[in-house]
């Protein structure tokens, strides 16, 4: 069973919800992510997205775009996030992990020499921004072969045929845009979430997660009342380009990670 | 080229794709409304009513159409080939953009859409995005690259005078691809309300489509008015691309004259081999950006590179999908000109003609030259002067040392 699959399983039998976190690897530093990823753990992180650094991030709002500029300065790539995944595993072979990017990284890697290498390294889900059902056939099928999920986005302005398509593809979970935006914007609307929510249930078996537009305790309290779990990015990526030292950074991220593990719980 | 029986005006196919190049690739919120866009431009493509407001437009505002000229001591000078200029530097705005944003615009009233936002380089898009928006009332938000509004200081003062919002945009490389990336998510936060108006043929589907529909305006004046001035087709064409707007919309009324030979001319830059250019068909390889698949310059980890180029207008890292399918199947040739040699074009029509060309038409006037000195003085070619080069005089100016 795939670790994605697993884990919602567990906290379902818990009655809990899933908390997934995104930063980006390389922001602001190389050195400083694995160690994010342990103490997101830690403080009670299920499922750990990874960025995947990429010049032209579109989707992203400020906070995110920067956090990609930072991890670049150092000219962090697909190749040293596979690595990460893989060093990660060494001393975690149970936290789900799902790289969140563009696609042209990965076309540049070629399909299947990143299948092989994702599969490898550890990484349980793909979500790739801008390779929408329409054109990602033939990555998926590479990816199904070897164990590893494609997760799609749906949005507000996604149709019920839309919904319907996404879900025949979709792998591990949906991941639900909370809002017609880029990431880390702030005109979350909690009832519109669950209209759609609601609609998506009739089409999909798969969990639902919800991002964009969540950033604190409140908001992930709130949209948990009708979603399998919630994904924290770019409050997390804020304190990533913070400045702070390494320590500090650390510090904060947990104690972020904590506050919203504490909200989720405490439904 | 082969003689052939491949229809080459029959895509794109109905999810948007020339071979492998084109498609959709954009994030899901998007999709509803590309969804939307393509229906109506498939309801109003052959609606009469629909062209023939397109139609009046383009002959009472653009001041269609724009002539053929016969360049006879540009031709005497280089001593071969007879060059004909297609004259887009004569239409309002002073460049082919225009052709594109009457049409798009003309979308965004019949869709009820209050508001447009464009991308711009060099400025020339945002300038007529701004004037078609002015005349119909519409508000106008233009993204602009933070380096780029330095640069074309003029542009940016010309679309406030037309009414419109210019964003500098501060990511990444502060030049277009960035302003792309913006409007973007502009689009994506205000899809209810707000219609894109891209100003190359690139982007997702079915933007290469409807922007190479509305320059073809350009190819088919220019057909017509060969035959009618010298009673047979041109031996070849030459058109400069950067994203290729507006060579495609010459080369595509002529595709299926096999006859006729086409050229693309990418900037070369600094030269190819310096790294230093904006010559993605030349140099670059297919991936994806913009929401398109196409050629693109990137790095070897696919990360997208900075390009170069004298004229703001051909600085952009990727290209039209039409046209990369157009260099796979061979009926295209794309060959590139240097900053150095698109300068001399530049000084030479001047002073030959009397016609000052931008920078980015510049390089095709270059290449056009090279080419016709290698023909007969029988042969025909016709070079596309997409824009005037009015808006490139402080460029100019600088590399010759002058403050104006």
């Amino acid at each position: 069973m795939n670790r994605i699959e697993k884990k919602i399983r567990q906290l379902k039998e818990q009655n809990r919800k899933a908390l997934a976190t995104y930063i980006v690897n390389g922001d602001p530093t190389p050195d400083i992510t694995l160690a994010a990823m342990h103490v997101l753990v830690e403080a009670g992180v299920d499922i750990l997205e990874i960025g995947v650094p990429f010049s032209d991030p579109m989707a992203e709002g400020p906070v995110i775009q920067r956090g990609h500029e930072r991890a670049l300065v150092h000219g962090t790539s697909l190749r040293d996030t596979l690595q990460l995944v893989k060093a990660f595993r060494q001393t975690n072979t149970d936290t789900p992990i799902v790289l969140m990017g563009y696609a042209n990284p990965i076309e540049r890697m070629g399909y299947a020499a990143f299948a092989d290498a994702a599969a490898d390294a550890g990484v349980d889900g793909l979500l790739t921004v801008d390779l929408p059902p329409e054109e990602a056939d033939d990555l998926h099928k590479l990816l199904k072969q070897r164990g590893v999920e494609t997760i799609f986005l749906l949005a507000p302005t996604s149709s019920e045929a839309r919904i319907k398509r996404v879900s025949e593809l979709a792998g591990g979970f949906i991941y639900y845009v909370s809002l017609k935006g880029v990431t880390g914007a702030s005109h979350l609307d909690i009832g519109s979430v669950k209209d759609k929510l609601s609609v998506i249930s009739r089409y999909s078996q798969l969990p639902v997660m919800v991002g964009f537009g969540i950033k604190d305790a409140l908001s992930a309290q709130a949209v948990s009342s009708y979603a399998d779990g919630v994904v924290v990015g770019s409050a997390l990526v804020d304190i990533m380009g913070s400045g702070h030292s390494q320590a500090q950074i650390l510090e904060n991220l947990s104690a972020k990670a904590k506050s919203i593990r504490v909200a989720l719980d405490q439904r | 080229m082969n003689e052939t029986n491949i229809d080459f005006t029959n895509l794109p196919d109905e999810r948007g794709h020339f071979g492998q190049f084109g498609g959709r690739f954009v994030s899901e919120t998007l999709f509803y409304a590309l969804d939307e866009l393509q229906s109506m431009y498939d309801r109003l493509k052959n609606d009469p009513a629909f062209l023939a407001e397109i139609d009046k437009d383009l002959t009472h505002y653009v001041g269609r159409p724009s002539p053929l000229y016969f360049a006879e001591r540009w031709t005497e000078k280089v001593g071969g080939a007879r060059l004909f200029l297609k004259r887009e530097d004569l239409n309002h705005t002073g460049a082919h953009k225009v052709n594109n944003t009457i049409g798009q615009a003309l979308l965004a009233k019949y869709s009820g859409k209050k508001r447009v936002i464009a991308e711009t380089g060099a400025g020339q898009h945002g300038v007529a995005t701004a004037t078609v928006a002015a005349r119909l009332g519409l508000e106008c938000v233009v993204y602009m690259g933070s380096e780029d509004v330095k640069r074309q200081s003029l542009n940016v003062y010309r679309m406030k005078l037309l009414g419109a919002t210019v964003v500098p945009v501060e990511s990444g490389s502060k030049t277009l691809k960035d302003a792309m990336n913006e409007a973007m998510r502009d689009w994506v936060t205000n899809v209810d309300n707000t219609f894109y108006i891209i100003g190359t043929a690139a982007g997702p589907h079915p933007y290469p489509q409807l922007v190479r529909d509305f320059q073809c305006i350009i190819g088919r004046e220019a057909r017509r008015q060969c035959l009618e001035q010298t009673g047979r087709l041109p031996d070849a064409l030459v058109a400069c691309v950067g994203g290729g707007s507006n060579a495609i919309g010459l080369f595509h009324p002529f595709l299926q004259d096999t006859s006729v030979a086409m050229y693309g001319v990418e900037a070369g830059g600094l030269g190819l081999d310096t790294g230093r250019h904006a010559a993605p068909l030349n140099r670059g390889v297919p991936g994806v950006l913009h929401g398109n698949r196409t050629y693109l310059m990137e790095d070897e980890n696919g990360q997208i590179s900075e390009t170069h180029s004298v004229s703001a207008g051909l600085d952009y890292p990727g290209v039209g999908p039409e046209h990369s399918w157009l260099k796979d199947i061979g009926r295209v040739k794309y060959v590139s000109i240097t900053d150095d040699e698109a300068m001399a074009a530049f000084r030479s029509l001047t002073r030959v003609e009397g016609i000052m060309p931008a920078l980015e038409s510049s390089h095709a006037v270059a290449y056009g030259e090279k080419l016709a000195a290698q023909l007969s003085k029988d042969d025909i070619i016709i070079v596309n002067l997409s824009g005037r080069g009015d808006k490139d005089i402080h460029t100019v100016a600088k590399i010759d040392g002058i403050e104006v």
